[in-house]
């Protein structure tokens, strides 16, 4: 018997009954999948047979859940590596959509669906925008970038699977989305919480009062954000700000999603298998341990993914959530596990800074950060770009700025940073993002 | 009765001031004066230009931040005792944030260019107490004598 939830409450969908079924029956279904789905991609994907080879071990390996802890885990170079089509486990006639996100090093990595596929990213996007309260009815201002980015198109197709009005605006063009959202009496809005920010600075500047409009909810993800920054949001414009969690090497948006309760992101596990492993070891945690977040699709046919390590860390809570949905829940991700140094004993990760800039200046500038060594002992220096938003004629405010931000990092980090304003474009970007940190600490001495 | 005063942010080291510099002279737009205002990081290149609205334009395109901002400028006589005056007007009206003053070529008057925190309500102080305070043509009339 499944237990169905108020309506207005949680924001219910039909499509959300997976989020509500018997814990029991999950990991049954769970277990049904993930043989299929390591069947299948044995059979089509040559890099996984491989791997399975060299370990002796076939599908039939897997008899239970845990048994995915044999299987070999697959990492983002592998999709660079395989470029552009090399990890597909269908024929490109089955193919009916490729989406692709920027690399690090040059080339995109590339990401395919079947039909079949796309109806699973769509129920998974409506189950998120049901989480976030939404339904028939809501018009829903899509600010994601349609193309080649799976933010656009995933929450575009949950918004309409919903049933709602999805106006498909895609990004930038802050004063035309400010004009749409009133003119058009818009109730929610899909984009990056920074990108929020930046649209509720611009709208204070035309003298647009978000508050006033009938705007209620922000559906907020593809970046790191605080619990600080949703306070600044939900209060200035009068909204309940959700995170979203997705990466397109397992679908795109509709991996996890928060609901009305606001702790902890829902994984919607009938279709993304969790697991918490030590990023060192690769040895799996236990719920609720802190570690890095490895994801296996379950139901996947152009692209199946084992084991992905997304290198986000996190932990899978433990308490049954308050919303009544029996689907686990993972930790907002504040952190990834691949960009972290140490300075002075302490670690320290490029997103805690970024959450510390975002938190004072509002939008998220371009900086760098560079590690010294002076008479032995370990010195972080913060470069950020001065930008139009915050530059000003009077000394006086810009380094009160400066103030502001070595507070917000010394909060953040226990750490005491010398932040330093540079010129516009005077960090060096290489292809695609900038080079995050310059470590210039020389170890022989 | 405000003008509009351009900010440049330059990072203090050398061969900062010369792009902007070089980029206006190209444009033909001229530099009425300017003043800059240093720290121990980075520099403040506040100028008075012919053209503001093109040549804020061509900066930011050329990838400067620009900052406008609006400015009071005041003419007073060049001789002891005249910018007391002016102050005086002040005491209780408005912050001065910043000044800078420059004196006319072939003239016994000098041109203040004053940033305050409230401009509109310090242009009211000025005149109520008769002093002259100058239009964008007039700054700019003024200086190219």
């Amino acid at each position: 018997m499944i237990k169905m939830p108020d309506v207005c409450q949680t924001g219910f969908h039909p499509a959300s009954t997976p989020d509500y079924i018997p814990v029991a029956r999950m990991r049954e279904l769970q277990l049904r999948r993930l043989r299929a789905v390591v069947a299948r991609a044995y059979e089509h994907v040559a890099l996984f047979r491989r791997r399975l080879e060299e370990r002796s071990l076939g599908p039939e390996c897997i008899r239970s859940l845990d048994d995915i802890r044999r299987l070999p885990f697959t990492v983002k170079s592998d999709l660079r590596d395989t470029y552009p089509f090399g990890l597909f486990a269908s024929p490109m006639q089955e193919v009916v959509r490729l989406h692709a996100s920027s690399g690090t090093t040059g080339k995109p990595i590339v990401v395919a669906y079947t039909k079949q596929d796309v109806d699973v990213w769509t129920s998974v996007m409506v189950r998120t925008l049901a989480a976030c309260t939404l339904h028939e009815g809501d018009i829903i201002q899509n600010a994601y970038g349609y193309g080649l980015f799976t933010g656009g198109l995933g929450a575009h197709y949950g918004a309409e699977g919903l049933g709602a009005t999805v106006v498909p605006i895609s990004g930038g063009n802050t004063e035309r989305q400010i004009m749409i959202m009133k003119d058009f009496g818009v109730t929610a809005i899909c984009c990056t919480p920074s990108y929020f920010i930046h649209l509720l600075d611009r709208a204070g500047d035309l003298g647009v009062d978000i508050r006033s409009l009938p705007l209620r909810v922000g559906v907020f993800g593809a970046e790191p954000w605080t619990e600080s920054m949703r306070r600044h949001i939900e209060s200035a414009a009068g909204i309940k700000a959700y995170d979203i969690y997705g990466l397109s090497e397992i679908i795109g948006p509709g991996v996890a999603s928060e609901c009305y309760c606001q702790t902890g992101l829902h994984v919607f596990e009938d279709h993304f298998y969790p697991e918490i492993i030590d990023p060192d070891s690769g040895e799996t945690l236990p719920d609720g341990a802190e570690g890095e977040l490895v994801l296996s699709t379950l139901s996947k046919h152009a692209m199946p993914m084992i084991r992905y390590r997304t290198r986000d860390i996190t932990a899978i809570e433990t308490e049954p959530c308050p919303c009544g949905r029996t689907i686990r829940r993972i930790r907002r991700i504040g952190r990834r596990s691949d960009d972290m140094f140490i300075v002075r004993g302490i670690n320290v990760f490029p997103s805690q800074i970024e959450s510390a800039l975002l938190a004072v200046e509002g939008t998220m500038p371009h900086y760098q950060i560079i590690l010294t060594r002076q008479k032995g002992l370990d010195e972080i220096e913060v470069q950020i770009e001065v930008t139009p938003e915050v530059f000003s004629d009077k000394i006086g405010a810009l380094e009160d700025l400066n103030r502001r931000l070595v507070k917000a990092l010394d909060q953040t980090l226990g750490l005491r940073v010398n932040v330093r304003m540079v010129g516009p474009r005077s960090i060096a970007r290489s292809e695609g993002k900038a080079r995050r940190v310059i470590d210039r600490r020389d170890v022989s001495d | 009765m405000k003008i509009h005063q351009l900010s440049l942010f330059l990072e203090n080291k050398p061969g900062q001031m010369i792009g902007p510099c070089r980029l206006l002279a190209r444009e033909n737009i001229n530099i009425r004066t300017l003043t800059l205002a240093d720290t121990q990081q980075f520099g403040i290149l506040r100028l008075i230009v012919s053209d503001w609205k093109r040549a804020a334009g061509l900066l930011t395109e050329a990838g400067f931040v620009v900052n406008v901002a609006e400015v009071v400028a005041v003419e007073v006589p060049d001789r002891p005792g005249g910018l007391s005056a002016i102050l005086e007007a002040l005491e209780n009206c408005v912050n001065i944030e910043y000044m800078y003053a420059f004196p006319f070529a072939s003239a016994d008057r000098a041109v203040l260019i004053f940033r305050f925190d409230k401009p509109d309500d310090a242009i009211t102080c000025l005149q109520a107490a008769g002093i002259n305070v100058l239009s964008d043509v007039q700054v700019y009339d003024r200086i190219e004598k």
